[in-house]
């Protein structure tokens, strides 16, 4: 009897179960998340000295300002402004109180403290959920005075990550082409700086034309092109030690070669005997190996994120379009339908999409597509634009804009733009002169 | 000869008289059938069922007042016609006149049928300070039907609504109240199958005195960052939201609520 009644219990009971009522969340807000970050509390004697070192004030909210400015520039953040906080920086970094901080809509906090160990800058900051009122990370950093421009970028990085669940990219660097002087008679160098326009330095002094630097995946290194005694030389500069060395000359190229995933290989197309083919280069033994024999003009090839695709630019339908082949140059697909012509595709480091330039009735666009060729999106279009370069995490995109010059060929200028993948979040990066093809970095901090 | 020729000439007319009435039922077109129409039966409560709420019955009520009273606004007229203005009364009459008149404004009672309805109906309508005893007498009574009347409904309804779920519109209100608390982290992958179920303990107020990731696990397993990062969203998202917009009856009914968030829509574009 005992057993009959379990069996009917156990019969009867996911009835009652599925009778939870149930409702789908499907939409949300898009806004940026408001946030609040508290300038880093710091004793006297700590800001006494690092205010001989660094000749600033108060390192504690200079160190905020930079965090503060990398979230907003994000766009997917919303600082709140500092004059609405209730709380001291130095009690908040202690116990935050929440109710001061949910009154003033932060739905996150960032805190933290700045001290001067040993000669040594020491950060540790605290990211708490003000809704949760609970501590969601905190870490310590200890680095060199100078360094005080990083740890704000890595701080960001981490919140970022932390909030968004993908890796940051603010603890990175621009590489970029400096130009200078009239149209006609440009003088082009390398420079470099940081991905928020600070530290901006010149590599090379302008004697030579150089092109198209790109950065290597995995560290500081970078291959550019440059025009010696006219003839097209690629180079190899580490970043870190400033060492240089010669790739080889390459009649007949027009970009620089980028790297493969694990910066091993070097992927370029040059014309050889008046056709343009793709070609790779093992950095190690430089041997060079032709992955395309097609008698159209293939060029700006790409590697995939796992490095087993290739995408790249070619005629062979008559028109400028986007193809994507497996590594060793078998199985070419066209993934670019669309009207106009497609050039300079790059696929992003997350591996869903491939960035490219598109020019359409007289317009160039900045535009992604799925790697399949499907949901292209165009996000932005200009009288000239081109050659996006992604950020380390695939959600931000940067490339150059030339203006209109006017009758008598004045007004010209280049400047770098960034975009994010939503295509609103659209910002200018300062710069001290034009600037044009920009390369963006990996983290610097793994 | 003659015979035959009739036979014949008769079996044509009979053919062509055939022809011609059958003819026409052969070109006729096949019936044309109107296009299939789906209709999505919907749970029907006292929320959903906003057009023929008390609210509404009030309207319908106006109307069929106001009807009447066109009626009874006509009718007056008629009566004046019977005193002809174009006759000049005697002095006497002309007193007689203004007395009737004054008593019908002071004496409702006296009032014919007709007007009676008329001014029941503006009663409705105007506030009467020396009445409000009997209009709280009368709310009380009113209120205890709709409060018996309710019962019975939600009574009714009870058994449907434990299967079913919210009505339509309650779920509606639910949904955009929180559509508006959720900041979607928008660095989510859009291809990744991120569903965070959370199964929430309300209050009868709609607070939320316990809330709960139903796969939680996942939340501390190496890889599932973004699983972490969306559950996070969906708590903050109902601890800003509350407390919750729930229906206002049948707390058994929803006192436990599962949440279902899933950003991929958005994400996609």
């Amino acid at each position: 009897m005992i057993r009959i009644f379990f069996i009917i219990l156990l019969i009867f009971s996911p009835i009652k179960a599925l009778a939870l009522i149930e409702v789908d969340i499907t939409r949300g807000n898009l806004n940026p998340l408001p946030l609040a970050v508290s300038p880093l509390s710091i004793d006297e004697n700590s800001r006494s000295n690092f205010e001989k070192i660094l000749k600033k004030k108060n390192i504690g909210s200079e160190i905020s300002i930079i965090v503060e400015n990398n979230l907003r520039t994000s766009g997917l953040f919303n600082p709140l402004d500092k004059n609405a906080f209730l709380q001291a920086p130095d009690i908040a970094n202690v116990k935050p109180r929440f109710e001061d901080w949910n009154l003033i809509k932060a739905q996150a906090l960032i805190t933290g403290k700045v001290t001067f160990v040993e000669e040594k800058l020491r950060v540790e900051f605290r990211l708490w959920d003000v809704l949760a009122g609970k501590e969601m990370m905190a870490l310590a950093f200890t680095t060199v005075p100078n360094n005080w421009r990083r740890v704000g970028h890595i701080i960001t990085d981490k919140v970022y990550e932390r909030l968004t669940g993908e890796k940051g990219y603010f603890d990175t660097r621009i590489i970029y082409v400096a130009e200078e002087g009239p149209k006609t008679k440009r003088i082009k160098k390398l420079a470099i700086m940081d991905q928020d326009g600070a530290n901006n330095k010149f590599l090379t002094l302008g004697n030579e034309l150089v092109l198209t630097p790109r950065f290597n995946p995995t560290s500081q290194m970078v291959t550019y092109l440059s025009y010696f005694r006219n003839l097209p030389r690629v180079y190899l500069l580490d970043i870190e030690t400033g060492m240089q060395e010669v790739v080889g000359d390459f009649p007949g190229m027009t970009f620089a070669p980028r790297f493969s995933p694990d910066g091993k290989k070097i992927i370029m197309s040059f014309a050889k005997d008046g056709n343009s083919d793709i070609y790779t280069m093992d950095l190690e033994n430089r041997i060079v190996e032709k992955i395309t024999n097609h008698p159209s003009i293939d060029t700006s090839p790409s590697y995939s994120p796992d490095g087993k695709y290739i995408c790249f630019n070619s005629d062979r339908s008559g028109y400028q379009q986007i193809y994507i082949m497996n590594s060793n140059g078998s199985n070419v697909k066209r993934i670019s339908f669309g009207k106009g012509l497609y050039g300079t595709p790059v696929w992003s480091p997350r591996g869903d999409l491939i960035a490219f330039t598109k020019l359409h009735k007289g317009k160039f666009y900045i535009g992604v597509m799925r790697t399949d060729g499907s949901g292209e999106r165009l996000l932005t279009e200009n009288f000239y634009q081109e050659a996006p370069s992604w950020s380390p995490n695939g959600r931000v995109l940067i490339f150059y804009r030339e203006t209109k010059t006017n009758d008598k060929g004045e007004g010209f200028s280049a400047k770098l733009w960034s975009i994010d993948l939503t295509g609103y979040n659209e910002r200018m990066v300062d710069t001290p002169i034009d600037a044009s093809d920009p390369s963006w970095s990996s983290l610097l901090s793994n | 000869m003659n015979r035959s020729i009739l036979i014949s000439s008769a079996l044509h007319f009979l053919l062509i008289v055939i022809t011609a009435m059958s003819l026409p039922f052969l070109a006729k077109k096949p019936i044309d059938l109107p296009p299939i129409v789906s209709v999505e039966l919907i749970q029907i409560t006292d929320k959903t069922n906003i057009p023929f709420a008390p609210k509404a019955k009030k309207t319908i009520e106006k109307i069929k007042e106001k009807e009447k009273k066109l009626v009874s606004e006509q009718a007056p007229p008629k009566k004046v016609k019977k005193i002809k203005p174009d006759a000049v009364p005697m002095p006497d009459d002309k007193i007689k006149k203004i007395e009737k008149i004054k008593e019908d404004k002071q004496n409702p009672e006296k009032i014919d049928n007709e007007v009676k309805q008329v001014s029941e109906f503006e009663k409705d309508e105007l506030f009467d300070p020396n009445n409000i005893a009997a209009l709280i007498d009368k709310s009380k009574e009113e209120s205890a039907e709709t409060v018996n009347k309710t019962d019975k409904v939600s009574q009714d309804q009870q058994k449907n609504l434990d299967i079913s779920g919210l009505s339509l519109s309650e779920e509606d209100a639910l949904k955009a109240q929180i559509f508006g608390c959720w900041s979607i982290p928008l660095g989510l992958p859009y291809n990744e199958n991120l569903l965070v179920r959370i199964k929430l303990q309300l209050n009868p107020d709609g607070s939320v005195s316990q809330s709960e990731i139903l796969d939680h696990a996942r939340m501390n397993r190496p890889g599932q960052g973004f699983y972490k990062v969306l559950a996070e969203s969906a708590l903050r998202a109902i601890k800003l939201c509350q407390p919750l917009r729930v229906p206002s009856t049948g707390y058994e009914r929803w006192k436990e609520l599962q949440l279902n968030f899933d950003a991929r829509e958005m994400l996609e574009g």
